[in-house]
C-alpha cells in the first residue's frame, strides 16, 4: 500500500492507539493536517503551542498513557520547548511531532526554520530528525517505546515537509528489534544480591521511612506500596511528584517532605535510621542542605535510572528496578523492621504538636487560600483531579487537598513551570472525562496560559479553575518579605487588573467572584452545578499569607520554620 | 578543599584521576553533539576525544573519551552517558592497564641551514619526517601520549610551529580487560 509520509505518520499514531493529539498547524506541518481529517484521532486545536504541550502532559499524568502534541516548525516548535523541558524534569511520557522545513532547505535559515532537535537535545529522552518517508513508522514506534519504557520522558520527532509529502510503502514494525535501538535496554534483571542486602538493612532498622517519589506512580506501584507499608507498619512520605501514590487518609501517611513539607514528614526523615527511596531523586527541594539531610540514615535507593544512584546522596544499597518488583521481593522475603512503637510514638508527638494550621478566616474577607482549597475539597466528589500552576497556591494545594489515588494530582515539579495549571487541567479532563477536574491556580500563573480556556470552551472541556487571587506573584513576595527585608521588587500584579470574571466570560466560560466566606461557599456550589462549560472563580485572598512550614533555601531541614501560630509558646 | 591542578605534566600514561572510556555509538548524525552536549550541561570535563568508524561495521563508531573523574564521579559520567539512546556500549580502561597511542603532526618552519637541532629532536623522539621543503619540515609521531607531550615540549624552542594531535586511543594491555558497564 502506497501512502504519503503524512498519511503514514497519522496511521502510525493510530497504530500506537493514540486517541487525542493536542496541536496547532502551520506551514511545515500542513501536509500532516490533511489526513488528520479522515482519522479517528481527536485533535484539540490549542491557542498557543505551549498549551498543547502542557495539555499532553496533563493527559499523560492523569491517564498514565503518553501525551501527544503536534506543532509546526520554527516558533511553533520553540513554543513547545517549555513543556518538553517540564516533561523531561518530571519524567512524563510525551511524544511531540514537529514539522520541519524541507530537507533541502535545512541549514539555509529558511522561513520558520529552527534546529529543534538541537534545541531539545538536552531536554528530551531522545529525538529524531526523520530522513525519509519510509522511516516514519519506525520513528513513531521507537518514539512511543522510548517515551513509555524505562524512565519515561519526552521524545520529539522532527519531520521535514518534503518527507511528509513523499510516498512510501506502508509497513509497521512488529518487534522491538525493528525499532533499531541497539543502545536502549530499559529492562534490567533484578539484582537479587542488592535486594538481599536491602532486606538486611530493613530487618536491622528501628526508625525506617518510606520516601516515595514520582517513580512509584510512573511504575504503577501504589498497590504494592500499600501492601508493603501496611505489613511493615513503616511511615510513608510522598514527594510533590508522588502525591496520590499513597492515600492521604492513611494513618501511616505523614504527607509531603521538603521545603514546604509537613513537619512530621521532614523531621521523620531527619531522625530516621533507614531511608527507603522508591523512585525519588533526592531533589534539592526535598533535601535542603545536602550534608545535613537525614544524617543518621542508611539509604536504600530504588530507581529504574541508575544515573540517580549516588548523584546527590550516597546509597548504601542501590537497586536498579521499577518499584513494584522490589516491594514484591521484599514482601516475599518478609522483610520486617524492628518493633516501631517507639518510633511511631515520636512521630505522633510531632504530628500532634505541628499539624498544618492557618489563621482563622474573617467572615467578611479577605479569604484564606488554604481555607478555599479545603472548602473546594470538602465539596468535591471522590476521585476529583486537581492541577496547579507553580508557587504558593501549588504548595497549599499539595498540603491541603486530600489525595487518595494515583493520577489525581497534576503539577509541575522539577521545572516549576508557571502557567502549567490551566492547560494541564484541560489535558487531564480530555483523558479522564468521567472525572471532575479542578485547577487550583494563582493569579500570576493564570495570566500566563489562560487563553487555553478558549480551547476548553470551543472543544467542550468543562474544567473548573479556582484562582487564588492575592494580587501578587505570591511565592516571590514571600521570599522578599522573609529574606529581602520586605523590599518588594516587581511582584505586585493587582487584584482587579485584569478583571478575571469578564475575562472568563469573554472566553465563553462562567466567571464568578468570591470576596467573603458566604460568597466562597456559594460560588463553589455554583461551580459544582455547572458541567457543560468551564468555570473560572476569582477568589480574593489575603496577600500577606505565607506558606508554612518552610525550610529556607540551602538551610538544613532541622531548621524548619513552622507557622507563626505554632511559634508562639510551643517552641 | 583546593581545586585540582590542571594536568600539564609529562607521563607515559594517563594520570590515574583520568579515565579512558571507550564508547561504542551508533554512527548517526548528531551523536557527537549529543555526547559533547551531555558533558557540557552536566559539567563533566573532557580531557581528550577521538572518534572513528568502529572495526568492520559502518553502523557503529568508536569514541575514545578521556574524562576527568574529579569533575564528576565516574559512576555519574558513565550512568548519564549510558542513557544516551545512541550509546551502545561503554568500557572503562584503567590507565595502568591501558596501551595508549596518539598521533602528533607538526610543521616546523626552519631553514635548511638551521636544522641540526631539529633533526636531533626528531631522532631522539623516534618521530619521522613526512614532508620537507626548503623552509619547513613536517614530522609525525605515533607514540604514547607522554612521548607526544615530550616532543611537543621539545619543539617549544622553535618560533613557528603548527602542531596537531589526534587525542588518544587505547586498548587494554594483553592479559588485562576493560571494565564493561
Amino acid at each position: 500500500m502506497q501512502l504519503s509520509g503524512a498519511q503514514a505518520l497519522i496511521k502510525s499514531l493510530e497504530q500506537q492507539g493514540v486517541e487525542t493529539i493536542f496541536g496547532l498547524p502551520g506551514g511545515a506541518i500542513l501536509p500532516v493536517y490533511d489526513p488528520l481529517i479522515d482519522s479517528t484521532i481527536r485533535h484539540i486545536l490549542v491557542r498557543h503551542e505551549q498549551g498543547a504541550g502542557h495539555m499532553a502532559e496533563g493527559y499523560a499524568l492523569a491517564t498514565g498513557r503518553p501525551g501527544v502534541a503536534m506543532v509546526t516548525s520554527g516558533p511553533g516548535a520553540t513554543n513547545i520547548v517549555t513543556p518538553i523541558g517540564n516533561a523531561h524534569m518530571d519524567s512524563t511520557p510525551l511524544v511531540v511531532v514537529t514539522g520541519q522545513v524541507a530537507s533541502a532547505a535545512i541549514g539555509t535559515d529558511a522561513f520558520q526554520e529552527c534546529d529543534i532537535t538541537g534545541i531539545t537535545m538536552g531536554i528530551t529522552k531522545h529525538n529524531f530528525l526523520v530522513k525519509s518517508a519510509q522511516e516514519i513508522p519506525r520513528a513513531v514506534a521507537a518514539a512511543f517505546h522510548l517515551a513509555t519504557t524505562g524512565r519515561p520522558g519526552p521524545v520529539l520527532i522532527d519531520v521535514p515537509k518534503d518527507i511528509t509529502q513523499s510516498m512510501m510503502d506502508w509497513w509497521y514494525p512488529s518487534t522491538v528489534e525493528e525499532y533499531d535501538l541497539p543502545g536502549y535496554r530499559p529492562e534490567v534483571a533484578l539484582d537479587e544480591q542488592a535486594v538481599e542486602r536491602a532486606i538486611a538493612l530493613i530487618n536491622a532498622s528501628e526508625r525506617p521511612v518510606l520516601y516515595v517519589g514520582g517513580g512509584t506512580l510512573k511504575s504503577r506501584a501504589s498497590k504494592e506500596l500499600l501492601a508493603f507499608a501496611e505489613r511493615t507498619k513503616m511511615p510513608v512520605v510522598t514527594t510533590l511528584m508522588a502525591r496520590g501514590a499513597f492515600p492521604d487518609s492513611h494513618e501511616q501517611h505523614l504527607g509531603m517532605p521538603g521545603m514546604h513539607g509537613m513537619y512530621s514528614a521532614v523531621t521523620a526523615i531527619q531522625k530516621c535510621d533507614l531511608l527507603i527511596s522508591l523512585g525519588a531523586r533526592f531533589d534539592d527541594r526535598v533535601t535542603g542542605k545536602i550534608p545535613a539531610f537525614a544524617p543518621h540514615a542508611k539509604v536504600i535507593h530504588v530507581d529504574i535510572d541508575r544515573a540517580e544512584f549516588n548523584k546527590v546522596r550516597f546509597a548504601d544499597v542501590a537497586v536498579q528496578s521499577n518499584v513494584a518488583p522490589v516491594l514484591r521481593a521484599w514482601d516475599g522475603a518478609s522483610a520486617t523492621p524492628h518493633n516501631l512503637d517507639v518510633w511511631w510514638k515520636e512521630i505522633r508527638s510531632w504530628q500532634e504538636q505541628y499539624p498544618l494550621v492557618y489563621d482563622e478566616p474573617a467572615t467578611d474577607g479577605p479569604l484564606r487560600p488554604q481555607h478555599v482549597i479545603e472548602a473546594i475539597g470538602a465539596k468535591a466528589e471522590p476521585g476529583t483531579i486537581v492541577s496547579a500552576g507553580v508557587g504558593q497556591h501549588q504548595m497549599w494545594a499539595s498540603q491541603f487537598w486530600k489525595f487518595e489515588e494515583p493520577g489525581t494530582w497534576i503539577n509541575s515539579g522539577g521545572a516549576g513551570t508557571m502557567g502549567f495549571g490551566v492547560p494541564a487541567a484541560i489535558g487531564a479532563k480530555v483523558g479522564r472525562p468521567d472525572r471532575t477536574v479542578w485547577c487550583i491556580d494563582g493569579d500570576g500563573c493564570f495570566q500566563m496560559t489562560a487563553q487555553e480556556l478558549v480551547t476548553a470552551r470551543a472543544e467542550g472541556i468543562p474544567i473548573k479553575v479556582a484562582i487564588l487571587n492575592n494580587a501578587y506573584l505570591g511565592m516571590v513576595r514571600q521570599w522578599q518579605e522573609m529574606f529581602y527585608d520586605e523590599r518588594y521588587s516587581e511582584v505586585y500584579l493587582s487584584a482587579d487588573l485584569p478583571d478575571y470574571v469578564k475575562w472568563a466570560e469573554a472566553m465563553g466560560c462562567v466567571g464568578l467572584r468570591a470576596t467573603n466566606l458566604a460568597e466562597m461557599r456559594e460560588v463553589i456550589d455554583v461551580a459544582n452545578s455547572i458541567n457543560d462549560v468551564p468555570v473560572v472563580i476569582d477568589f480574593r485572598t489575603d496577600s500577606s499569607e505565607k506558606v508554612f512550614p518552610m525550610v529556607a533555601a540551602g538551610a538544613s531541614n532541622d531548621d524548619i520554620q513552622v507557622h507563626p501560630l505554632q511559634q508562639k509558646g510551643s517552641r | 578543599m583546593t581545586p585540582p591542578e590542571p594536568y600539564l605534566g609529562i607521563t607515559d600514561h594517563t594520570p590515574v584521576r583520568l579515565h579512558i572510556l571507550s564508547v561504542l555509538v551508533e554512527n548517526k548524525a548528531g551523536v557527537l553533539a549529543r555526547i559533547a552536549g551531555l558533558f557540557a550541561r552536566r559539567g563533566f570535563n573532557i580531557y581528550s576525544l577521538a572518534v572513528a568508524p568502529a572495526e568492520s561495521n559502518a553502523r557503529f563508531s568508536r569514541v575514545t573519551i578521556v574524562v576527568d573523574a574529579e569533575s564528576a564521579p565516574l559512576e555519574q559520567i558513565v550512568g548519564q552517558l549510558d542513557k544516551l539512546v545512541n550509546v551502545v556500549a561503554i568500557t572503562d580502561i584503567s590507565p595502568k592497564d591501558a596501551l595508549e597511542r596518539e598521533l602528533l603532526l607538526a610543521t616546523i618552519k626552519t631553514d635548511v641551514d638551521n636544522r641540526t637541532s631539529l633533526l636531533d629532536i626528531i631522532a631522539s623522539a623516534g618521530a619521522a619526517i613526512v614532508d620537507v621543503d626548503a623552509k619547513s619540515v613536517t614530522v609525525m609521531l605515533a607514540a604514547t601520549p607522554g612521548n607526544c607531550d615530550g616532543l611537543e615540549k621539545a619543539l617549544e624552542g622553535f618560533s613557528d610551529v603548527e602542531l596537531h594531535r589526534t587525542g588518544r586511543v587505547a586498548l587494554p594491555r594483553l592479559g588485562k580487560t576493560a571494565h564493561a558497564y
